[in-house]
């Protein structure tokens, strides 16, 4: 317990430490939510679906514990590069410990990211419509962000190089956003795209964030619930394997 | 305490250690010396459970490294060849979380981060991250980790590179005390000469991942019919010089870790 605690602990005090990067993380949500909010707002309201700012904000918290997630987890990478990981991989504490230590450690970070955006959110004019269901949209950030640390330590369990990085970026994490209905509604799609749709976890982590916070869900809250509890657990373990055949 | 069979790592188009045996008994300090990539540290690497061999037996107190994996990280130190510190994180933190992984009581390892900070002169910059050290300091922190447990075999992967006079004393001063007070078996590798004659009871040079010779430093030296250890280990090894891939990737990827918030 000792063992995962101080590593979680260790996630925490750097993701503190990078104050100025925590302010540069903002930016690009920031963009998402505001050119996208009020550039496409008029449209979507002639559609008859009502404010796109409202639509649109979960999805950005949504893809902030994404990409947060899904880069501590690759964050491995930088710790094989700079040494770190072989003192934790020689240790006397079984893998699968110092596995769940990182991986929970990146994703109370991501939540806390998207606790930030949300804040954004709400100064740019976004309203909760069910104050009681806010806790619900926390759990579905922390739900979001066990799956994709998870799957981020998956990845980079088997990273020697930035070119994979890159890769990874934008073969993986970039089609996972835009497939999630992040940033359109699900309904009404093509019958290819909305196969995708279905099999993007992020789905129904922004669908389930979306009930919790305006009261629109496609496949309910209590379906999102265990569609991401049971992926999490699916990945929490492959991730742990992943991580248990590392060789440096 | 340690027992090397045939061992043998290949990778890919090159084999880095080829047909290796030797025992290293409780309570010795046995050195192993070898040109840049002879294969030492890779031989490390498969008796600290980080690689897997391809063919051969291995032993640490009488358990496996590749079946036993958890059972041997329990029995082991290292103190790395290369950079394994936190730099985000300052020196006491990088100390502490050692202290927790090895499982030293949190009353225990703050007094022994104490009394290691102060032996290496680190003690007033404790709360200074890592990053900010510079090369001497990084090195002298990662070997005051090193000694926050006290293990039953301690591997040692030139841990003296780069250090000034004053803490290589301090190290072997060290490294003595724990093999003679506490039977402490090390395994080390250095490029020093001296040290190795000066510290260890055993050694064996090892050349294009075969070991060449394996005894006493009287011994190698009446082998070969040479006045110094350093003569010796030339007459065994040749005087061409050896190229070592450098893993020039770590720069690039600083400055894009810094982009990307770490």
């Amino acid at each position: 317990m000792q063992a995962i605690f101080i590593l979680w602990l260790r996630e925490l005090k750097k993701y503190t430490r990078s104050r100025a990067q925590i302010v540069a993380s903002l930016a690009q949500p920031l963009l998402y939510l505001l050119v996208l909010g009020f550039g496409l707002g008029p449209m979507f309201q002639k559609a008859g679906y009502g404010s796109y700012l409202q639509f649109v904000a979960p999805g950005v918290i949504g893809m902030t514990v994404l990409f947060t997630s899904v880069f501590s987890g690759i964050a491995l990478l930088f710790d094989r590069q700079f040494g770190f990981l072989k003192e934790t991989l020689v240790a006397p504490v079984p893998r699968i410990r110092i596995m769940i230590g990182r991986t929970l450690g990146g994703a109370t970070v991501a939540t806390l990211q998207g606790t930030l955006i949300f804040v954004v959110c709400i100064i740019a004019g976004f309203r909760p419509t069910h104050l009681a269901l806010i806790p619900l949209g926390f759990l579905f950030m922390l739900l979001i962000a066990i799956v994709f640390a998870a799957f981020g330590t998956a990845l980079g369990s088997g990273l020697q190089d930035m070119q994979g990085f890159q890769l990874i970026m934008n073969f993986l994490v970039l089609p996972i956003f835009f497939l999630s209905g992040a940033l359109y509604r699900l309904d009404n799609l093509p019958k290819v795209l909305s196969f995708f749709t279905r099999v993007d976890p992020l789905s129904y982590g922004v669908d389930g964030l979306r009930g919790a916070l305006i009261g629109v869900s496609q496949f309910g809250v209590a379906t999102n619930l265990v569609v991401l509890a049971c992926i999490a657990v699916v990945l929490l373990i492959f991730g742990a394997w992943r991580f248990s055949k590392i060789e440096i | 305490m340690i027992r090397v069979q045939n061992l043998v790592k290949k990778f890919a188009d090159f084999t880095a250690v080829n047909d290796v045996s030797f025992d290293v008994p409780k309570g010795e300090i046995f050195a192993f010396l070898g040109p840049n990539g002879a294969g030492k540290t890779t031989t490390i690497k498969m008796l600290t459970t980080l690689l897997a061999p391809t063919s051969g037996s291995l032993e640490l107190n009488g358990l496996d490294p590749t079946r036993e994996a958890n059972a041997v990280r329990q029995q082991f130190g290292i103190v790395f060849q290369d950079p394994s510190l936190d730099g985000d994180l300052t020196a006491a933190e990088n100390l502490e979380i050692h202290g927790v992984l090895y499982h030293v009581p949190r009353k225990v390892r703050r007094e022994r981060a104490e009394m290691l900070l102060k032996l290496f002169e680190l003690w007033d910059r404790k709360d200074t991250q890592v990053k900010k050290f510079s090369g001497g300091m990084k090195r002298r922190l990662e070997i005051a980790r090193g000694f926050l447990h006290t293990p039953k075999i301690l591997f040692l992967d030139e841990p003296t590179l780069g250090l000034d006079p004053q803490s290589r004393n301090q190290l072997w001063t060290h490294v003595k005390l724990l093999n003679e007070t506490e039977l402490v078996t090390v395994f080390l590798t250095t490029h020093y000469m001296e040290e190795a004659d000066r510290v260890a009871q055993r050694i064996a040079v090892i050349d294009h991942g075969k070991i060449v010779a394996i005894g006493t430093s009287q011994e190698l030296r009446d082998r070969t019919n040479t006045q110094t250890l350093e003569d010796a280990f030339l007459a065994l090894t040749g005087i061409t010089i050896r190229d070592e891939t450098a893993n020039a990737g770590a720069d690039q990827m600083r400055q894009f870790a810094q982009m990307w918030r770490r």
